[in-house]
């Protein structure tokens, strides 16, 4: 029974993906956002429990496994229980086709779908019915408002998403995450930065301008700042999950974090190269080395290295210093790769992440008619015309 | 087993168990955490004061208008995937069909753009 | 045997919600349910091999008709707390209705001469479904672009005419 052997092999890697997004996604993403937040605020942030505040969030786990479950009064308890259980299996289900690296030939992908990115979109465009029956649910005013916002703003970046991933898709004339990334490996450089053959480098500024429209649609998708109206603490008490107690509250958090590392793992996939080591010759890392060291120096020439808002550049330009020293220094010795491709991944993964958490503690909250705004006349025509460009632009360099 | 059959039979477990061990956290809190009736406890929160009235309240048409012009455009954007898939092996032909199929949908935009269907009042 | 098991089950998922979207008196709580019928459709196209129209299924219809659904019963005034009636006397009109579909659906569906091929179902893949939409039926494919900007207009008519 063949069946059954797969079945249970899903079994086993389901367990591994929820344990990861559990202790990676949501412990050490909520440890990260308060560090990251309380450096840009000039705070130290956790600092008491295990080294650095490493454990603070493994004790908050253990806190909310404490707390009591409250379920407001005429609340319709069948969906106010049901809708945490959705939001983080929504989370879950992306991660599907999230490939995190190779291991000799083989992709560790735990399933690549022909159908992959539109997989993606499909199983993330989820997250909206559980937040939206949690409010209604909840019955408290601000819990309902919250999630319609919610839901407005879900839908309405849901398209200039789907539209950078097509970007993607006609650039790489594949929907498979794997294949993808193939593509990018071949041609020898980044859809950011790159177009197949023979428009080459000429096709840095449309892949600029797709990025820059999947991310900030990304980042709506996941409600954060400067997205982040439907949660928006200061009016209203956290919006969608404002009435949720305990492990359920927990639950929408895991969802969310999941969800945001997804996001971040498919940028990554999608114009960053995915698991693959950049190809750069050795000057060039050493460029990189230099230029990053010569951060860290005005730093430190300037004496703001003990400056809290300063140091977590100075501690960013020294990790790439040391991480395009390595590579320099590996490549100019004919190793290739470098480094295992599961680090690049994380690398990767990481570095967006950073950015994501990074213009959340930056920005100020946009209003609901600019927010809609924003996606309607400006991400969904830029994105449409972007894909008409770039269609142009290959079927004219293909004759 | 045809492949695709396999992949989708990862994604159906995936649900299946991914709901058991998003729903085990909650039973564990069942087991261990405290539980003390109090009336005031499960009143929901609206700035401290008793709410009043319900809060499944009657909400702006715009919602609507929105979420209508979201299904449109998904469509839309769902004939866009295929199209992006076979672009290179078609070539200048699939450019056109596509460039027709989406300036009529531009003109869609426009139209709601003019109207005002894409304003927040 | 494996595959009409899936089938029964895929079934169940789909019909049982169904149901459950019919007789709630709960309106919220029919929308809700017809998430698990959507999901159980997309698993009987994923049955067929029709991953493609899987994907859709899952993105179109349990992402968006049912948002767009329950922000219908949530701009109705007391449209989500209220219960409604089940029995109301269209009862009679709407079991004839019901019985004469079923009848026709039957019908054709027995009458219908089915082509049969042996060995393995096609595979509905996505470059074969853009394959057709650019060449067999770019006139489908263009007129479907027209038949959505007919909804878009008719829709913000209908919608500003209401506000």
């Amino acid at each position: 029974m063949a069946w059954v052997i797969e079945a249970l092999k899903a079994v086993g890697l389901t367990v591994a993906v929820f344990t990861f997004l559990a202790v990676v996604g949501a412990m050490l993403g909520v440890y990260l956002e308060r560090k990251i937040s309380g450096w840009i605020q000039a705070r130290l942030g956790p600092k008491h429990v295990g080294p650095q505040g490493l454990l603070q969030t493994v004790a908050d786990t253990v806190k909310l496994l404490q707390k009591e479950h409250i379920t407001p009064r005429h609340a319709d308890v069948l969906i106010f229980n049901a809708a945490p259980v959705v939001v983080a299996v929504a989370a879950l289900l992306d991660w599907v086709v999230i490939p995190f690296g190779t291991l000799g030939d083989r992709v560790l992908v735990v399933r690549d779908l022909n159908i992959g990115v539109l997989y993606f979109a499909a199983m993330a465009s989820l997250t909206v019915l559980g937040i939206l029956s949690g409010g209604w649910a909840s019955n408290n005013k601000y819990a309902l408002l919250g999630a319609l916002r919610s839901a407005s703003q879900m839908v309405s970046y849901e398209i200039p998403l789907a539209l950078g991933i097509i970007w993607v898709a006609l650039a790489a004339g594949t929907l498979s995450t794997v294949g993808i990334v193939e593509a990018q490996v071949r041609q020898g450089g980044w859809f950011l930065v790159r177009l197949p053959d023979p428009v080459g480098w000429w096709g840095a500024p449309l892949g600029l301008l797709a990025a820059l429209t999947f991310l900030a649609a990304a980042t709506a998708e996941v409600n954060r700042v400067p997205f982040d109206l439907p949660e928006a603490e200061s009016e209203l008490i956290a919006g969608y999950f404002a009435e949720y107690t305990g492990m359920r509250f927990a639950l929408f958090q895991l969802g969310e974090y999941g969800e945001m590392f997804a996001m971040a793992a498919l940028a990554s996939v999608l114009f960053f190269g995915g698991w693959a080591e950049p190809r750069l010759q050795p000057w060039m890392w050493v460029g990189v080395a230099l230029a990053a060291l010569a951060v860290a120096v005005v730093i430190v020439a300037t004496g703001r290295a003990r400056n809290l808002v300063v140091r977590p550049l100075l501690i960013l330009s020294l990790l790439g210093a040391a991480l395009a020293a390595v590579m320099a220094w590996g490549v100019g010795a004919g190793r290739t790769p470098v480094l295992p491709s599961v680090a690049w991944f994380a690398i990767k993964l990481f570095a967006l992440v950073f950015f994501l958490m990074w213009m959340r503690w930056t920005y100020p909250r946009l209003r609901l008619d600019q927010l809609l705004a924003l996606s309607w006349k400006v991400l969904i025509p830029v994105g449409l015309a972007n894909l008409l460009v770039t269609g142009l632009v290959l079927t004219v360099a293909g004759r | 087993m045809p492949k695709v059959l396999v992949d989708w039979l990862y994604v159906a477990v995936f649900a299946v168990a991914g709901a058991v061990m998003a729903a085990l956290p909650l039973v564990v809190v069942w087991l261990l955490a405290p539980r003390a009736d109090l009336p005031q406890k499960t009143l929901t929160y609206e700035s401290g004061v008793v709410p009043f009235g319900q809060a499944w309240a009657q909400f702006n048409v715009r919602y609507y208008l929105f979420a209508l012009v979201f299904v449109i455009f998904d469509v839309e954007v769902i004939y866009l995937y295929p199209w992006a898939v076979v672009f290179r092996q078609l070539g200048a032909l699939a450019f056109v069909e596509m460039l027709l199929f989406l300036l009529i949908l531009i003109v869609g935009l426009a139209y709601a753009w003019r109207k005002g269907a894409l304003e927040w009042v | 045997m494996g595959e009409l098991a899936v089938f029964i089950i895929l079934a169940m998922v789909t019909l049982i919600p169904a149901a459950v979207v019919v007789t709630s008196r709960h309106l919220v709580r029919a929308a809700l349910s017809l998430v698990p019928t959507f999901l159980g459709v997309t698993g009987l196209y994923v049955l067929l091999h029709a991953e493609f129209v899987a994907g859709i299924q899952v993105l179109i219809y349990a992402g968006a008709i049912t948002v767009l659904i329950l922000f219908v019963i949530m701009l109705t005034e007391g449209g989500t707390g209220v219960r409604t009636r089940q029995i109301t006397d269209q009862v009679p009109l709407g079991a004839m209705a019901a019985v004469w579909l079923a009848f026709v659906v039957l019908a054709v569906t027995l009458r219908t001469p089915w082509r049969t091929q042996p060995g393995a179902a096609p595979s509905y893949g996505v470059a074969a479904v853009g394959t057709a939409f650019l060449t067999d039926y770019v006139l489908v494919f263009e007129v479907t672009s027209l038949v959505l900007l007919v909804s878009l207009i008719g829709a913000i008519v209908i919608a500003r005419r209401e506000s």
